[in-house]
């Protein structure tokens, strides 16, 4: 039955995730995402600073804000001259710092291990449980069912506004849309989504949970729907298959799953028809020896 | 009553003056180049226009009103260069997303505004390629595309952002007749435009823009050889052709 | 911590500094600064392969397996960017977390062969500053006396070859070997620096000098200078004040310094800080509102 829970968990971060990234990856904010990741270890800890207590809904408070005062920062620094890529560097590489030293001044005797912020433990998952309208099931597969709905809903109501303002946002502005308020409400989603996810998974693995299924989609799709039924698909299938494989070679879960996210990612992008590197060098090969035949 | 009249318009960027004291009138129904040199300033006036800068001064009146994008009576179609054409979608998408502001938030699109995207593309002729993916379209392609969004968007004024950039001849001829169809609607069009030999003969007004306006109004009035030098600093050749009114015009 | 041991630390920093800054100048100016943060991590699954497949500790050994994963992890981010649609963002971000996670499963797999020891390998993820012997030193004081002798040399050639590469190549110049050149040495100061900082806090070395650097002149030489002195400034200051209280790990301290003079930087550096455009924009404001008085009259 634990084992139930471990591999469901998998599956629901592997849903969750490829969802959300497939937005990350067609809005060209995944390192603002690895920025969250990374950042989110600060938000804890100034929930704990804050409540004096490791409540798990206070740090789930806690990390979405720190995921929104990055998305802020990051946009302020941008807006004061800072090249993209160097404000989100700069902003979450100094907050995770000033994480880790909250830490070890003033949470150095209580469990708030960084490592396991960093890499989770998903073999742990079963036994902290929440009951919720008397159900009871572990923290996180509420945590990640919250998540998805709040991500289904949002879809739901806004698809073709994210779209459109992800697509082109100048002409989004133009006919009215509230591009802002997509940008941070998708920036909350995001923030969320690594909150509910680190927990089995790690914070850093978040990031290939994010970026990768979305990825092997990105390759691959037409449409935006088809992107985001191939990405969940990729992530479930990485998931569970990284859960099977960890358990053989008796390794990390998480980081296995992360490995197979990538090994799902190289087949895709060689071997796909038509797109696949493997693919286009055959034709290339093939075109050069009917040459030369002539 | 003017489609549009700007007032002491000024853009800064950083410390730099991109537009300055920009003052302009042009009545509805006009169909009205833009024209300047690189750098001038064109893409920026448009952006300016549409409130999309906020270091500006002076002021925009769109229809002897502020611009308000609700009021759904401005159409835009950007530079080719504004989007990745890596999106996973197709042409028709593309176009219907030219409805959402009729559609309105949060609503599913209709099958009325399915149709109207489709007639649009049928205007541009590429009903054809409705379902094709937009990374797979030619540079023509994709600009009239671009257009069909715009048409689906049943504006009353369009700003377009050259629009004839790199486009193959059949492209170009049903952005012309577009144009014209347009005009003779009632519509109101400004179009930024690179082509100083076709410039005179597309456009009933002009606009000469090199970060201030050297002259504006009818083409008659304003497309002189005169007028053209000032804004381009002197650096455009002529060449008279004694047989027709042609000029060949262009830049050093 | 006994003053001599201080001492190892402090020059160690120092010499960290002066070389992240260096390179980071070049990332920052390629906007590539987020490449760093992949390659530190990637950098991870070497150290795990070389421990298993020569089974030792040694930290030279440990040194070429990350940096031969380091290197790969950043020709891997330009390849995918190349050969498919998808783009820089998504490739870094992919790269990094992918091989991270692949150094994950290889350390556990070192923690188990270990017999239950944990192998010290986490020690990279975090840094050990504070624990820095004489043979780290030389180490980092040859890769930063290496990177300052390339940037001294090959000057002008790189900075061609960021400002406009077409034209480079164009004039005979090698391009390609002069980008190799560029990204071993940014990898040789992963490779030295997450030692002291760890894996995570090296990329905000590489990052952060650079940065504040940009904002006090457009000159490379410039540029160059200042950012090696912050980054210097920052590993001096950072070990001094960790110093002062038992537990406090040098490595955020001194990312913490990097991003005080960044933030100083940002609002207060002359003609290119905040409040000196505002400034300006406020003058040009007020120049246009006295403009239009004098036109009414």
């Amino acid at each position: 039955m634990n084992e139930f829970w471990v591999i469901l968990t998998g599956a629901l971060v592997g849903i969750t995730c490829g969802l959300t990234g497939v937005f990350l990856i067609l809005r060209k904010t995944a390192m603002i995402a690895d920025a969250i990741s990374h950042t989110v270890l600060f938000g804890i800890v100034m929930a704990f600073m804050i409540t004096q207590s490791l409540n798990g809904f206070w740090m789930l408070i806690g990390a979405a804000a720190a995921g929104i005062l990055t998305a802020y920062l990051v946009q302020v620094l941008q807006t004061g001259g800072l090249q993209e890529d160097a404000a989100i560097g700069v902003v979450f590489t100094s907050l995770f710092a000033l994480g880790v030293l909250f830490i070890t001044l003033f949470a150095g005797n209580v469990h708030l291990d960084v490592e396991h912020v960093l890499m989770g433990e998903i073999a742990f998952v079963p036994w902290d449980t929440w009951i919720i309208l008397g159900v009871e099931m572990p923290k996180a597969v509420w945590m990640l069912l919250i998540v998805l709905s709040l991500n289904l809903l949002f879809l739901f109501f806004f698809y073709k506004e994210i779209k459109l303002s992800t697509f082109d946002p100048v002409f989004a502005l133009s006919i009215g849309l509230p591009i802002v308020a997509m940008h941070y409400s998708f920036m909350t989603l995001v923030s969320l989504t690594t909150v509910a996810t680190f927990d089995s998974v790690g914070a850093v693995l978040v990031v290939a949970m994010l970026v990768g299924p979305s990825a092997t989609a990105y390759l691959m799709s037409k449409s935006v729907s088809g992107m985001i039924v191939w990405s969940m698909t990729f992530g479930v299938t990485a998931s569970v298959t990284g859960y099977y494989l960890a358990k053989f070679w008796n390794t990390s879960i998480s980081g296995m799953m992360a490995a197979l996210v990538g090994v799902l990612f190289m087949l895709v992008f060689l071997l796909k028809p038509h797109d696949g590197l493997l693919w286009k060098t055959v034709k290339r090969v093939r075109l050069n020896n009917t040459k030369s035949v002539v | 009553m003017n489609a549009l009249q700007i007032k002491n318009l000024s853009v800064a960027y950083e410390d730099k003056i991109v537009l300055k004291d920009v003052n302009i009138s042009i009545p509805v129904g006009s169909l009205t180049g833009i024209i300047g040199p690189n750098g001038a300033g064109k893409s920026t006036l448009i952006k300016a226009i549409l409130n999309q800068l906020p270091n500006k001064t002076g002021t925009v009146h769109i229809l002897d009103r502020p611009l308000n994008p609700k009021d759904l009576i401005v159409g835009y179609v950007p530079q080719r260069n504004a989007v990745d054409w890596d999106f996973p979608t197709n042409a028709l998408d593309v176009v219907l997303m030219g409805r959402y502001g009729h559609i309105g938030l949060m609503k599913k699109p209709p099958a009325k505004d399915k149709q109207i995207a489709l007639d649009c593309l049928k205007n541009v002729g590429m009903e054809a390629f409705a379902d094709r993916s937009i990374g797979q379209l030619s540079g023509g392609q994709q600009q009239r595309v671009f257009l069909a969004r715009a048409l689906a968007q049943e504006a009353e004024i369009y700003f377009m952002d050259e629009p004839f950039v790199g486009v193959d001849a059949a492209t170009e001829r049903t952005i012309i007749s577009i144009l014209k169809d347009l005009k003779a609607q009632g519509k109101t069009v400004f179009v930024v435009h690179h082509d100083l030999q076709t410039a005179g003969d597309y456009f009933d007004w002009m606009i000469l823009l090199n970060k201030t306006i050297t002259a504006y109004g009818p083409t008659k009035q304003t497309f002189t050889q005169e007028n053209l030098q000032q804004a381009y600093g002197g650096k455009l050749f002529f060449m008279d052709q004694a047989k027709s009114n042609d000029n060949l015009v262009g830049e050093r | 911590m006994l003053t001599g041991n201080l001492l190892w630390v402090l020059v160690g920093t120092i010499l960290l500094g002066v070389a992240a800054g260096l390179n980071g100048t070049f990332s920052f100016l390629q906007k590539q600064s987020l490449v760093g943060d992949a390659a530190a991590h990637a950098a991870l699954p070497g150290i795990a392969l070389a421990y298993l497949v020569f089974e030792t500790k040694e930290l030279p050994i440990l040194m070429i397996g990350a940096a031969i994963t380091s290197g790969l992890s950043v020709y891997m981010i330009q390849w995918i960017v190349n050969q498919s649609k998808l783009k820089a963002d998504a490739a870094i971000a992919l790269v990094l977390s992918v091989s991270f996670g692949i150094g994950i499963v290889l350390i556990s797999i070192v923690n188990q062969s270990t017999a239950g020891n944990q192998s010290g390998l986490n020690d990279f993820i975090f840094g050990k500053a504070a624990t820095m012997a004489k043979s780290d030193l030389i180490w980092l004081s040859g890769s930063a006396l290496l990177i300052i002798l390339m940037c001294l040399l090959f000057f002008k050639e790189w900075k061609l070859m960021i400002f406009d590469p077409v034209f480079a190549k164009g004039i005979g110049l090698p391009v390609e070997r002069l980008r190799t050149l560029l990204t071993a040495l940014t990898v040789l100061t992963i490779v030295t620096g997450i030692q002291a900082v760890g894996v995570i806090l090296m990329a905000a070395m590489l990052i952060i000098p650079a940065a504040a650097a940009r904002y006090w002149s457009s000159h490379l030489g410039i540029i160059l200078v200042t950012s090696a002195f912050f980054g210097a400034l920052s590993g001096a200051f950072g070990t001094m004040v960790s110093s002062l209280r038992i537990g406090l790990s040098t490595g955020p301290i001194i990312v913490l310094v990097a991003a005080t003079l960044f933030l100083l930087s940002f609002f207060f550096a002359p003609t290119r800080g905040l409040l000196s455009k505002l400034r300006k924009k406020k003058e040009f404001k007020q120049r246009r509102v006295a403009q239009e008085a004098m036109s009414h009259e």
